[in-house]
């Protein structure tokens, strides 16, 4: 699915837009601040808020955005901020994690399928063309079926949802170096195929990847908290932003901020993520091409 | 490691990319390459002569990823930790003795050799037999059959709602300067990456709850089917209008535009009866992908809206780790993506006669 989605993505932030402006942009500061903030939760929550994120008091439940709980309070009167502050680590990690394995996977069945000859290419394109008829969260989905719920089964499990789409574009990116006019001036030269492949291949191959891992970054945590939303993440007493919009449901009627808030950390932090991935990409664009 | 300095070393290695697209690519990569005049016509005959033949290898082509996807779920399967054996038999309140597991591997054929029970699984899935649930002990078919008109009456209500809506945003916002340009597709990006329990959300409190202008539970009739299919059409409206939107700007740069503008065509009618045409054509490509993974967002938004379907299926079935019916949806989505990738080559065809195969 991925790989349809970074088409999309790819065709719409060429050229026809803001292509190869430099200069101030208010997105991208914007998202490195969100970021840093982020960041900043996720390493010492207790710098960004006084309270504890379990303190469960029934006095205070319900209680609507206002100056002592700026995102309200929940069923058991925990402060929503408090609670999304802490859960920034746990959700970031998720989307880390997933982001690794995914990578992981994509490069190792991206290079076997560039790098080796067309019966394997075949094979390795037959293979992924297998997993892209599970779209969307289905891979994941059957993962967790067959190994049950946990943190770290959602980890795994949206990090080989994503995989095929990277690889293919692993892949892609590998057959196009290889057919660049440096690599052919290389092996003109004489030079060793291994020391082709070292030097030329795997560096220019990998570069668009660091931009390509930020966004995905941004997709895993969407999709591991809608694992979390389904009930089929990390159970509910964990602060995880996908776990909180799920305990919320049940009061949506009556509390909307127990499902905004932590649904607008979702949101924000995949944005953020994703527009500084597409800088990212700019910039490598405009250096090679 | 040696190739011909022309590059079409790399040619077979981009047929195999993607080999429902070969006809496509093939006339455009080898004009690129400067290939001889005569051997793309005599290619072009070729293909003209036997068009059925290529459909009749993309079917074959549909059937092997069915087959494999099929097997990829029984691996799965097979690597589950665990018994399934004590799934059927969680129900029970008490623990169940050896004798009760032995009957039921007996029955559910556990106990007989791993390629006895592939055969079987692949010999029932060819005659539609999806197997039985290990939780609600009843024929998977039946269970998705009862499920599956909800879900796909949503699929189909969001996928139409959502063309129109990115084509008339691409109509109205493309060229038209840079700041309508750059907010039109500023509005699709963030539109492309909400997601959609969260949107879902946002629109249940807005309309559902504070408006109370539809109902908040999804009960029936065409009043709550209007949340939830808005609610899927609006991320996926925002990523076909990226990829619209690209392709009208490009195709309003074309000479005959130019020409039409020239005739003395007013500028509405030059979107509308000329660059639109074209710029369907990527859309439509990501179509096929999209039925496909607008049924796996139906597992969200029906979480959401409480709504019927297979999506709810899915999701207890994955909770209670019943894997039959796990398999046979998602086995079931599997053909709807495939079939649906079938008909979009050939939707593909009717839009731009030039490609024509058969």
């Amino acid at each position: 699915m991925t790989t349809i989605i970074n088409q999309a993505l790819d065709q719409a932030s060429r050229p026809t837009g803001d292509g190869g402006r430099r200069g101030f942009r208010p997105g991208v500061t914007l998202s490195v601040l969100l970021i840093a903030f982020l960041v900043v939760a996720a390493i010492d929550p207790r710098l960004l808020t006084s309270q504890s994120p379990y303190a469960v008091n029934l006095a205070e439940s319900f209680k609507s955005p206002a100056l002592g709980h700026i995102f309200g309070t929940d069923q058991s009167g925990r402060d929503v901020y408090t609670r999304i502050i802490y859960g920034t680590r746990q959700s970031l990690l998720i989307g880390i994690g997933a982001t690794a394995i995914a990578m992981g996977l994509a490069i190792f069945l991206g290079l076997l399928a560039g790098l080796s000859g067309r019966f394997v290419d075949g094979l390795v394109n037959r293979f992924l063309e297998v997993l892209f008829a599970f779209p969307g969260l289905l891979l994941a989905l059957l993962f967790v079926a067959a190994f049950g719920l946990g943190a770290s089964t959602e980890i795994i499990a949206v990090g080989i949802g994503s995989a095929p789409g990277y690889a293919r574009m692993v892949r892609g990116q590998i057959l196009a170096v290889k057919g660049s006019p440096y690599v052919e001036a290389a092996r003109a030269l004489g030079h060793p195929p291994n020391r082709i492949v070292r030097q030329h291949i795997f560096p220019n191959a990998m570069r668009p990847l660091v931009a390509m891992a930020a966004m995905g970054i941004g997709q895993s945590i969407v999709w591991a908290s809608a694992l979390s939303f389904l009930g089929l993440g990390v159970p509910p007493p964990a602060p995880e932003w996908g776990a909180m919009l799920d305990a919320g449901r049940n009061f949506v009627t009556q509390a909307w901020w127990l499902e905004v808030f932590p649904g607008l950390a979702i949101v924000t932090c995949a944005l953020s993520v994703t527009t500084i991935g597409r800088y990212l990409r700019r910039r490598f664009e405009g250096e090679t091409g | 490691m040696s190739s011909p300095p022309d590059g079409t070393a790399l040619s077979p290695d981009r047929t195999a990319l993607s080999p429902d697209r070969t006809a496509l690519s093939a006339p455009a990569s080898s004009a690129v390459a400067g290939a001889p005049r005569a051997r793309r016509t005599l290619r072009l005959r070729w293909r003209q002569q036997r068009g059925w033949l290529v459909w009749l290898k993309r079917l074959i082509g549909a059937i092997g990823v069915l087959w494999a996807a099929a097997t990829l779920t029984f691996i799965v399967q097979q690597l589950m930790p665990g018994s399934p054996a004590l799934t059927i038999l969680s129900g029970g309140a008490t623990k169940p003795t050896q004798a009760q597991i032995m009957a039921v591997d007996q029955t559910y054929g556990f106990n007989k050799p791993v390629i006895i029970q592939y055969l079987t699984f692949i010999g029932h899935l060819a005659q539609g037999n999806l197997g039985t649930s290990y939780l609600q002990h009843q024929a998977v078919s039946t269970i998705i059959a009862q499920q599956t008109w909800p879900t796909l009456e949503l699929t189909i209500v969001s996928l139409v709602l959502s063309w129109i809506i990115a084509v008339v945003f691409t109509i109205t916002t493309a060229k038209r300067g840079r700041p309508v340009s750059a907010i039109g597709s500023g509005i699709e990006i963030v539109a492309a990456g909400l997601p959609q329990y969260w949107l879902g959300i946002i629109l249940l409190v807005a309309f559902a709850i504070e408006l109370k202008w539809f109902p908040v539970e999804g009960g029936g009739g065409l009043s709550s089917l209007v949340l939830p299919s808005l609610t899927m059409a609006i991320p996926l409206a925002g990523f076909i209008g990226q990829v619209t939107r690209d392709e009208f700007a490009k195709v309003l740069d074309q000479p005959f535009i130019t020409s039409a503008r020239a005739r003395g065509m007013g500028d509405t009618e030059v979107r509308l009866r000329h660059a639109l045409r074209h710029a369907v054509l990527p859309g439509i490509t990501l179509s096929g992908w999209a039925l496909g993974s607008l049924f796996s967002s139906a597992v969200v938004v029906e979480a959401v809206f409480a709504r019927e379907g297979l999506g709810q299926v899915l999701t207890n079935a994955v909770a209670g780790q019943d894997m039959p019916v796990v398999v046979g949806v998602t086995l079931l989505v599997a053909l709807v993506y495939v079939v649906a990738n079938l008909l979009v080559d050939a939707a593909y065809v009717l839009v731009d006669p030039e490609i024509r195969l058969a």
